[in-house]
């Protein structure tokens, strides 16, 4: 993949929420270009604007002003059914609080973005979303319940649901923030497995820890873009890993 | 999405709520049910009154006189006496049409036979009235048109009158009673015929010859009735016009004085019972069917919970890549199937409790095709109808506020 074609590029967005008299601006002009094969990390404070952020590149939400091109797709001319088209080819969103079908088995779960595809049969998508199951490593349990499974486990469920439609871009919001640390780290490093296959990340986190992982990180202040850096000393997912083995816990639980 | 898996999706949400989803479809079971039991009711009440009614000849047709209208006060209908003997014979030469025809007069009496007694209906009447009424001898003869003309003293009678005067089982051939004091000589046996649709008493009947009925019983010349059948059930109404036409030439009636008879046909008759029970059928019926559209209502109800309760997973829906018609589908068929589902269990206990009220109730039933289609597609109806609202409702969420949805 071209490291110079532009996926997502964003020009004076802005939101604004009425609530009667009351203007919320939650973002106020933001203007960014992210490369394809990038993995970008928004960081912030609560109310920063991040998550509104998230939630237009991800075309679940449309910005009050501004221009936004997915992919040289002009977005914000597109209908509701085109959106939903969108949502379901080139983007896989991941949520903070998992947000899969309860009382739904994880295979079906991810086979899900399959359905409102028509293009292929039951055995093709059941043979797709195992694979995408066995991606995040969780090619053993395809028929657990969400309530039979851990945070991780319930988290794994839905990258392997964003990633089944083989998207350009995984929006992450928050993946992390209902996890323990260790858990964190192997969901990073999931993702950087994914990015270094050449599909573009965009994640928002407030955890320092977990911005190293990314390549660049970008912080949001009352509604705008204060920084933009390249992360120095990138940490690798793996590596941290190993440096902190499994076994911590289990050898102070014996 | 492939409507296959629409089907799947809403069997699988409607099998977690498995008390939910009977309760709901119970209102639409409940629904048809009533639906096809009470037009079962209706429709086999007016089947049963037809028969009754066409039992009585298909092809008859019965000619009243018409109501004495003398200074403005009109009395009421037969009570005028301008239905001669001559107009029957009329009829029958002048009208081909008409096959049979017969004069008719009617007395009650009182009859005597050794030492029983018992007050029936005598009818005078001519040969061809066994004819035109269907009515058969099971032992015995009918009159011949030589008794007719002779006012011989000779009679049929039905089973009614014969068990009273006789007993049971005895044969009254031969046997000899007094109507009003005249000597009769019975010759005939009628066929047990029943109770008519009106509750009267078929069998509780004498048949004579019209003459000697007329003179020598009531002494006068005017008659209550002329009854007549036509050749074929086409040529009813044919046969009404040949009669109405003679019958007012007869009467030197001028083009813009109204009847003074009337001519009703069997078709007449039936139509006007047909209408009383089609009445009644409608208003069985739409009794039947408000419970059918409270039973919608109970689906648009717990439709509208259902998609509150889901909107979470409406918003992971659209967040994957649903569109608004896939949602509005997947809702419509939660909402079609209820309906579906309760229509078809509906018609089938509609059927059975119609066939317990004809085995236990002894009412007439008849669960017609119709019927179970009209209930069926109804149920249809209000699935579709009473889905579609809180479908359209879940179809237009925006995605974001559903996934934020608590």
């Amino acid at each position: 993949m071209e490291k110079e074609k532009i996926l997502i590029e964003v020009r004076n967005l802005e939101k604004i929420y009425r609530s009667g008299e009351i203007e919320l601006h939650a973002l106020s002009g933001v203007s960014l270009s992210i490369e394809a094969g990038e993995f970008v990390a928004i960081m912030g404070a609560s109310g920063s604007g991040k998550s509104t952020f998230m939630n237009i590149i991800g075309c679940l939400d449309s910005p009050t002003y501004g221009e936004y091109y997915l992919d040289g797709i002009d977005v914000l001319k597109l209908n509701r059914d085109q959106l939903a088209e969108l949502r379901n080819k080139k983007i896989g969103f991941i949520f903070q609080s998992f947000n899969i079908l309860s009382r739904t088995t994880a295979i079906e779960n991810v086979e899900l973005p399959l359905l409102y595809n028509n293009k292929l049969n039951s055995k093709e998508r059941r043979e797709k979303a195992f694979n995408a199951l066995k991606a995040v490593g969780l090619g053993d349990r395809p028929d657990a319940l969400p309530n039979q499974l851990s945070g991780g486990q319930q988290q794994r469920v839905a990258i392997a649901r964003a990633l089944v439609n083989e998207p350009q871009v995984i929006l992450a919001d928050e993946p992390t923030g209902n996890l323990d640390s260790r858990t964190s780290y192997e969901i990073m490093e999931i993702f950087q497995n994914l990015n270094d296959k050449g599909i573009t990340i965009v994640m928002v986190t407030h955890e320092a820890d977990i911005a190293m992982f990314a390549i660049s990180n970008i912080l949001f202040k009352d509604g705008k873009i204060i920084e933009n850096n390249s992360v120095k000393n990138r940490k690798s997912a793996s590596e941290e890993l190993k440096k902190n083995p499994k076994a911590d816990i289990n050898k102070m639980l014996k | 999405m492939r409507i296959v898996n629409l089907i799947r999706i809403a069997s699988r949400s409607l099998s977690k709520n498995k008390l939910r989803t009977f309760l709901t479809m119970l209102g639409i079971i409940i629904g048809v049910a009533s639906v096809i039991a009470m037009l079962a009711i209706g429709e086999g009440s007016k089947q049963n009154i037809k028969a009754s009614i066409a039992s009585l000849g298909t092809n008859s047709i019965m000619i009243f006189p018409g109501a004495v209208n003398q200074g403005g006060v009109r009395m009421e209908a037969g009570s005028s006496a301008n239905l001669k003997r001559e107009d029957s014979e009329a009829i029958l030469a002048r009208c081909p049409l008409v096959e049979f025809v017969s004069p008719v007069v009617r007395t009650g009496a009182q009859i005597i036979t050794g030492s029983q007694n018992w007050r029936t209906i005598v009818i005078g009447a001519f040969t061809d009235y066994f004819s035109i009424r269907n009515l058969n001898v099971v032992s015995g003869t009918y009159f011949s048109a030589t008794d007719e003309r002779a006012a011989a003293k000779v009679c049929l009678v039905g089973q009614t009158v014969s068990v009273n005067l006789f007993g049971e089982g005895s044969d009254p051939i031969g046997q000899v009673m007094r109507i009003n004091r005249i000597p009769f000589k019975i010759i005939g046996l009628l066929e047990k015929k029943g109770q008519n649709t009106f509750g009267q008493d078929q069998d509780d009947i004498i048949i004579a010859p019209f003459s000697t009925v007329q003179k020598r019983m009531l002494s006068t010349t005017n008659i209550n009735q002329i009854i007549a059948s036509a050749v074929s059930e086409e040529d009813v109404d044919g046969a009404k016009d040949e009669i109405t036409m003679l019958l007012r030439e007869r009467h030197k009636l001028a083009e813009d004085v109204e009847d003074d008879f009337t001519v009703r046909t069997q078709s007449d008759i039936s139509n006007i019972f047909g209408s009383i029970s089609k009445v009644l059928t409608i208003l069985l019926g739409s009794i039947a069917s408000i419970s059918l559209l409270v039973g919608g209502i109970g689906i648009m109800n717990i439709m509208l919970v259902s998609v509150t309760e889901r909107t979470k997973e409406i918003g992971i829906r659209l967040a994957v890549g649903a569109k608004s018609k896939d949602v509005l589908m997947q809702f419509m068929i939660e909402a079609m199937f209820i309906s579906f589902v309760g229509g078809i269990i509906g018609v089938g206990l509609g059927t059975l409790v119609s066939v317990l009220v004809a085995k236990f109730g002894g009412w007439p039933v008849a669960v017609t095709i119709y019927s179970i289609a009209l209930s069926f597609l109804f149920a249809a109806i209000i699935g579709i109808f009473f889905g579609w609202y809180p479908a359209r409702k879940a179809a237009r969420l925006n995605p974001i506020d559903a996934l934020r949805y608590e």
